[in-house]
């Protein structure tokens, strides 16, 4: 009984797909694998569910997708494609600016190290100072900005000067300043800078969705049915108000990764021995021309990195917002 | 903690024994105070609605029906709305002089509201099925999965088709009409004593209209609860409606049993309401309208509010504003020229 419901609810919203044939097929895999996973029934009608069956079966996603969950494993594993990790110095310089060849296939950078091992071993730090910076900004914008926007008055006088002044830095030379007092910069402390020049702005966007949306008749009307200031925050006025943030913060992490190539190329980001993108960016600025495969790599997979986040927050975008379906 | 929960019991044992008026308004009066100036929106209203019984105020934009809902309901927008003076006392007591918490807690189980425009009203990102379980999540502590329960049940008894499987559906895949039963199923999710409905229907086809009053009305007879309608249109609550409030610039003009005032309105804003609604026999001809504009309310006119729109007003009419001259047992209106009115439709 409770099985035949399930699987008839699951399949309502696939009527959609119907024409290329496939749905009742579909629908009945959805079934069974919801029901393997033990996802407890009433959580299959909720916008994330839905907001996951429309992230199925959208090919720019899955792509992008694919991407980001290969540079994850690449960080998280570096070992499993690169073998050990080509440190600076201890490379033999007798193997210097090697083009693309057998056992070397992205060839040799000016100090004989492998193009390839330094690329694969760089995603590390990459990734992590993406995500970090990611979240912690997510985090603090949200908690701020909704405060500001849904209490109002003095509470959001005082924060959104703070946000003001935190948004008058100019980040460059912040970042500069800041980093330059560190001799040892690891990725987190990198990650710290950058979240720190980051918020404000984050902060400022959630502040004014959330103003918008207290302002909606919903709200109003929860209100009127009874709802407390926590519930109507963060049932009524947050999942309307965090789409903005949600994308924004999605496709930034392509941009914070690039900051942090930005900022490692100054000279003020991660350090040798560490291998990162941005490092091997910098180290290739004055050879690109002779050997363009000691820049061509390591860029490709920045800009690939950063192309499949943005095109990652892009689906996800309109996967959350159920006007668009 | 402790002394809240026997306060409340010992008031619910009183309400049981309470045997006045379910909702009685005393002299209400709201004003918006604005950066440059202080907008009089609702002036001194007062009325009573018992159990079971049906009070359509009506008015056009601006009069001040659904600020003086919103002040009944304590959903004002405080600043800038103030409530300067009244009270608002539901079973006797005093709702504006209550604690907030405790306030809150009648909001939406003894008194409930439906919106004007359901689209609006409900939230986006949830489904209906959950928004109608949220009234049960809230002021009964019950589980998910019994409130989704419920949720079909009410969305069953407002007729809406299908409900098992549209209550997973989002606020967006339904009609205009269907939309607002969800509206009304969650306003009378916990069997509230009144509802409250501001402008239910305008947001409506005509025919859906009527099927929506209708729903409204037996749900009302079939709870007993008191139902207040707020409508600028005096066809929809003819059917529905046991008193008409007639409220304009804030007051009430006129008030009189339903079938009294089709009949015979004694203030001339009430006839000029009457003499507009289109009617088929008259087809061909231009309809007919109140001349000028309803008044700005950080600008009341001296004397009678409706004296420069009324082609009854004498110069007493411009200096002098009429008290609420009782017409018959029940019956009042605003109008220092009543009689005239009353005999101009004999």
């Amino acid at each position: 009984m409770t099985e035949g419901r399930d699987r008839d609810r699951d399949r309502a919203p696939n009527f959609e797909s119907a024409p290329d044939g496939g749905s009742p097929v579909v629908a009945a895999a959805d079934a069974a694998d919801t029901t393997a996973k033990g996802e407890p029934d009433e959580k299959q009608a909720t916008l994330t569910s839905d907001a996951w069956r429309e992230l199925r079966h959208n090919p720019l996603f899955i792509v992008a997708g694919l991407v980001v969950a290969l540079m994850l494993v690449i960080a998280a594993f570096p070992q499993l494609f690169a073998g050990q990790q080509p440190i600076m110095g201890q490379c033999s310089l007798s193997r210097s600016l090697l083009p693309p060849q057998q056992g070397a296939i992205f060839g040799t950078d000016v100090l004989g190290c492998d193009v390839y091992g330094a690329v694969i071993w760089g995603a590390r730090p990459s990734i992590i100072i993406g995500l970090t910076v990611t979240a912690g900004v997510g985090i603090i914008a949200t908690l701020v900005g909704s405060l500001a926007g849904f209490f109002g008055g003095g509470i959001d006088a005082i924060l959104s000067r703070f946000t003001d002044v935190m948004l008058g830095f100019p980040f460059l030379v912040g970042a500069i300043v800041i980093l330059s007092a560190f001799p040892d910069r690891t990725p987190l402390i990198v990650a710290g800078v950058l979240i720190v020049f980051g918020w404000a702005g984050l902060t400022r966007i959630m502040r004014s969705s959330v103003i918008s949306a207290k302002d909606m008749d919903y709200v109003q009307a929860a209100r009127a049915l009874g709802a407390t200031n926590g519930r109507i925050l963060f049932r009524h006025i947050l999942p309307n108000a965090i789409t903005p943030l949600l994308v924004l913060v999605t496709i930034g992490v392509g941009g914070i990764i690039g900051a942090e190539a930005a900022l490692t190329f100054l000279g003020v980001g991660l350090q040798a021995p560490t291998n990162s993108w941005g490092l091997s960016i910098s180290q290739s600025q004055e050879r690109f021309y002779q050997h363009p495969h000691i820049l061509l790599f390591p860029s490709l997979f920045l800009s690939m990195t950063v192309l499949a986040f943005i095109v990652l927050g892009d689906a996800v975008r309109d996967a959350f917002d159920p006007k668009l379906r | 903690m402790m002394t809240t929960t026997t306060d409340r019991t010992a008031r619910e044992q009183r309400a049981d024994e309470y045997a006045g008026p379910l909702l009685e308004v005393d002299n209400l009066s709201v004003e918006f105070r604005l950066r440059d100036r202080t907008v009089n929106a609702v002036n001194g209203i007062s009325y009573t609605l018992a159990a079971r019984e049906t009070l359509a105020i009506l008015g056009e934009s601006g009069s001040g029906k659904s600020v003086s809902a919103q002040a009944i309901m304590g959903i004002l927008d405080s600043p800038p709305g103030f409530i300067t003076q009244g009270e608002v006392r539901f079973r006797g007591e005093d709702l504006l002089a209550m604690p907030e918490d405790q306030r809150r807690r009648i909001r939406g189980r003894r008194i409930a509201m439906v919106f004007q425009d359901a689209l609006s009203a409900l939230n986006p990102v949830f489904t209906v099925g959950d928004q109608i379980g949220e009234m049960f999540q809230v002021h009964l502590g019950m589980s998910k999965k019994d409130s989704r329960l419920r949720a079909v049940e009410l969305m069953d008894k407002v007729r809406i088709p299908s409900a098992k499987d549209r209550v997973k559906d989002y606020p967006h895949q339904f009609s205009g009409g269907m939309r607002q039963r969800v509206m009304i199923a969650m306003g009378i999710s916990l069997e509230p004593d009144i509802l409250i409905a501001d402008e239910p229907t305008t947001a409506l086809d005509v025919t859906v209209q009527a099927q929506i009053m209708r729903l409204l009305k037996e749900l009302q007879q079939d709870m007993s609860m008191g139902l207040i309608l707020i409508t600028h249109d005096l066809g929809v609550v003819a059917d529905v409606a046991d008193k008409i409030k007639v409220m304009y610039a804030g007051r009430i003009v006129e008030e009189a049993d339903v079938h009294e005032i089709y009949a015979r309105p004694a203030h001339p804003y009430t006839e000029g309401l009457l003499a507009s609604i289109p009617r088929v026999d008259q087809k061909g001809t231009a309809l007919a309208t109140i001349p000028g504009q309803p008044p700005i309310l950080s600008q009341i006119p001296a004397g009678c509010t409706f004296h420069p729109r009324c082609s009854w007003a004498q110069s007493i009419c411009t200096t002098e504003e009429p008290e609420l001259l009782t017409v018959a047992m029940g019956r009042h209106s605003r109008c220092h020229f009543w009689q005239d009115v009353l005999d101009a439709h004999q």
